[in-house]
């Protein structure tokens, strides 16, 4: 069995074959691969018996549940009134600048992608982010540097340490 | 340091140790004392639609089901609104703790936090929460169970019914109402759905009762609410202040001295110029902060560096990028309106275009299927009309 297989199998067991369990699997999936292959969402249909066009139909209707690959680190910076009127377009020239890359865009060695969100509910500390899944506030260009710093270095050191992965 | 013209208060936020003796001594309370004092309380829901929580309890309760749920909203996807984040982090006992008390009125016996994907650093503290509840649950001989549903990026789902076709893994397209949750919610079944900050207030109404929280506020807004500062100040956060506060002493208190516009109720609210600060209460008689989509107590503040155009623009851009897709008006009258003020700041169509758009919105307001078709009116007429000079120029 593949891979996927197995992660829509283990997701099914733990979460139910039931309608209800289609939009946990979805992350479980999303939180292993970063993005809903078409292997994927078949995989899923087969599992919870249901039409493989009902798992993309709700799959395509949610931001998060991306079915086009993504990179190990996504970035949503959030481009709601608030944290633009805070500068969020200072953030995203400098993310651009330092992943050599364009907005939605992921670099070559597909580590990082960079996207827009919508409000992330950090408004009072704006201009803000999401790294998966973790929340970074009150950017500035110089914070940012050092945020894609860290991680490119976290990266560095897990090359070199492989068991810590 | 701000000035205080407002009372702040500490009623959501104070930390309260007694949390097992409170759920124990109302549990054993009957269901009517209970919904008696909710209703007597004046307590509306804080989501923003302001329906009385008390009547949504007595409704859902007389509904018949197999099952009932009890499902507390935490889709908190307004912009400018962080409150229920804040609350869920600092005080999710009683949260939890009034979804007991909702079970054991209603007859449930399953109950869920619908949180948002945007929200997912918070789960495992949550997890760790609802771990010691279920603890406490047991130990008082209590049947039910709370589960965290996460969502994935969709504002639409806090609309209710939105909400309950994601849990059921459908896409996150609004039901016609009626039947009401309270008739037929999850799955079918009878289900109360409360924002967080709803739920939280029923903690502090069990334990001080109904006439402490009816002292706060005024005539049909009872009670505090958390507000959601942002925009131009110098003292953006979160605060607990009191129903029926002029938007003129909020702006005294909060503005920077030089606010120009406050959007209350994030981007499904309305615009209130300066001139009509004075005029403005808080409150749900005032047709503010409430009828509109989730979470009321969004307060943007604007100064007079900002272009209203730009910000009608980014919530237009908002609307278009969340609405659902599945009925005409919203669909295409969300994309239309942001083409339609993008062609008169250009000058390709004349001013008087923006009184057709206008009338879009007011149509969107009658024909669209939810609440976030009908609400882009509130913040689209109120930005287009009192600042009409900075759409065109």
């Amino acid at each position: 069995m593949s891979e996927i297989t197995n992660l829509v199998k283990s997701l099914a067991e733990k979460h139910g074959r039931y309608q209800e369990s289609l939009l946990p699997i979805l992350q479980g999936v999303i939180e292993q691969q970063k993005f809903l292959s078409e292997e994927a969402m078949v995989e899923i249909a087969r599992e919870l018996d249901i039409s493989a066009a009902r798992v993309f139909g709700t799959a395509s209707f949610y931001s998060f549940l991306n079915t086009r690959p993504l990179g190990q680190y996504v970035i949503r910076v959030c481009r709601t009134i608030t944290c633009m009127m805070h500068g969020k377009n200072q953030i995203i020239q400098e993310l651009e600048k330092c992943l050599k890359i364009k907005l939605g865009e992921t670099t070559l060695d597909g580590k990082f992608t960079l996207l827009e969100t919508n409000c992330l509910g950090q408004c009072h500390k704006g201009p803000a982010m999401l790294v998966n899944d973790e929340p970074y506030t009150q950017l500035t260009p110089e914070k940012v540097r050092d945020i894609i710093q860290s991680l490119k270095m976290n990266e560095a050191s897990k090359l070199s340490n492989p068991d810590l992965n | 340091m701000p000035k205080k013209n407002l009372k702040r208060l500490d009623l959501i936020f104070k930390n309260e140790l007694d949390g097992e003796q409170i759920l124990e001594k109302t549990i054993k309370r009957s269901k009517q004392d209970i919904i008696n004092d909710l209703i007597i309380s004046g307590l509306k829901g804080r989501g923003g639609a302001g329906y009385p929580t008390g009547l949504k309890w007595k409704l859902a309760g007389e509904s018949e089901g197999d099952m009932k749920y009890v499902i507390c909203n935490a889709d908190e996807g307004e912009p400018g609104t962080f409150k229920d984040r804040e609350i869920l982090t600092q005080v999710p006992m009683k949260v939890l703790i009034g979804m007991a008390v909702c079970a054991k009125v209603i007859g449930a016996h399953q109950g869920f936090i619908y949180l948002r994907g945007e929200y997912k650093f918070l789960l495992d503290n949550l997890n760790e929460v609802i771990d010691d509840f279920h603890v406490l649950l047991n130990k008082i001989g209590f049947d039910f169970r709370v589960k965290v549903f996460l969502g994935s990026g969709a504002y639409i789902c806090g609309e209710e019914s939105a909400l309950f076709e994601s849990m059921e893994g459908h896409r996150g397209e609004p039901r016609n109402k009626p039947p009401y949750p309270t008739q037929s919610g999850y799955r079918k079944m009878p289900t109360v759905i409360n924002n967080v900050e709803t739920l939280a207030h029923t903690y502090s109404i069990f334990k001080y009762g109904p006439d402490k929280f009816k002292d706060l506020g005024v005539q049909d807004s009872r009670g505090s609410k958390v507000f959601s500062v942002s925009g131009d100040t110098p003292t953006p956060g979160i605060y607990e202040l009191e129903f029926g506060m002029s938007l003129q002493k909020f702006v005294e208190d909060f503005g920077d001295g030089d606010a120009k516009a406050v959007q209350v109720g994030g981007a499904s609210g309305f615009c209130v110029p300066r001139k009509k600060f004075g005029r403005t209460v808080i409150g749900y008689q005032g047709k503010l902060t409430g009828e509109s989509l989730p979470t009321g107590g969004s307060m943007m503040i604007f100064n007079s560096s900002r272009s209203m155009y730009n910000v009608l623009h980014n919530y237009l851009e908002f609307f278009v990028e969340e609405s659902c897709g599945q009925c005409t008006p919203c669909r295409v009258g969300t994309q239309q309106l942001l083409l339609g003020i993008e062609a008169v700041k250009r000058g390709e169509r004349p001013s008087e275009y923006l009184d057709k758009l206008l009338k879009l919105a007011e149509n969107m307001r009658v024909t669209a299927k939810c609440g976030l078709g009908q609400s882009v009116a509130n913040s689209f007429s109120s930005i287009v009309e009192n600042f009409k000079e900075e759409m065109i120029y």
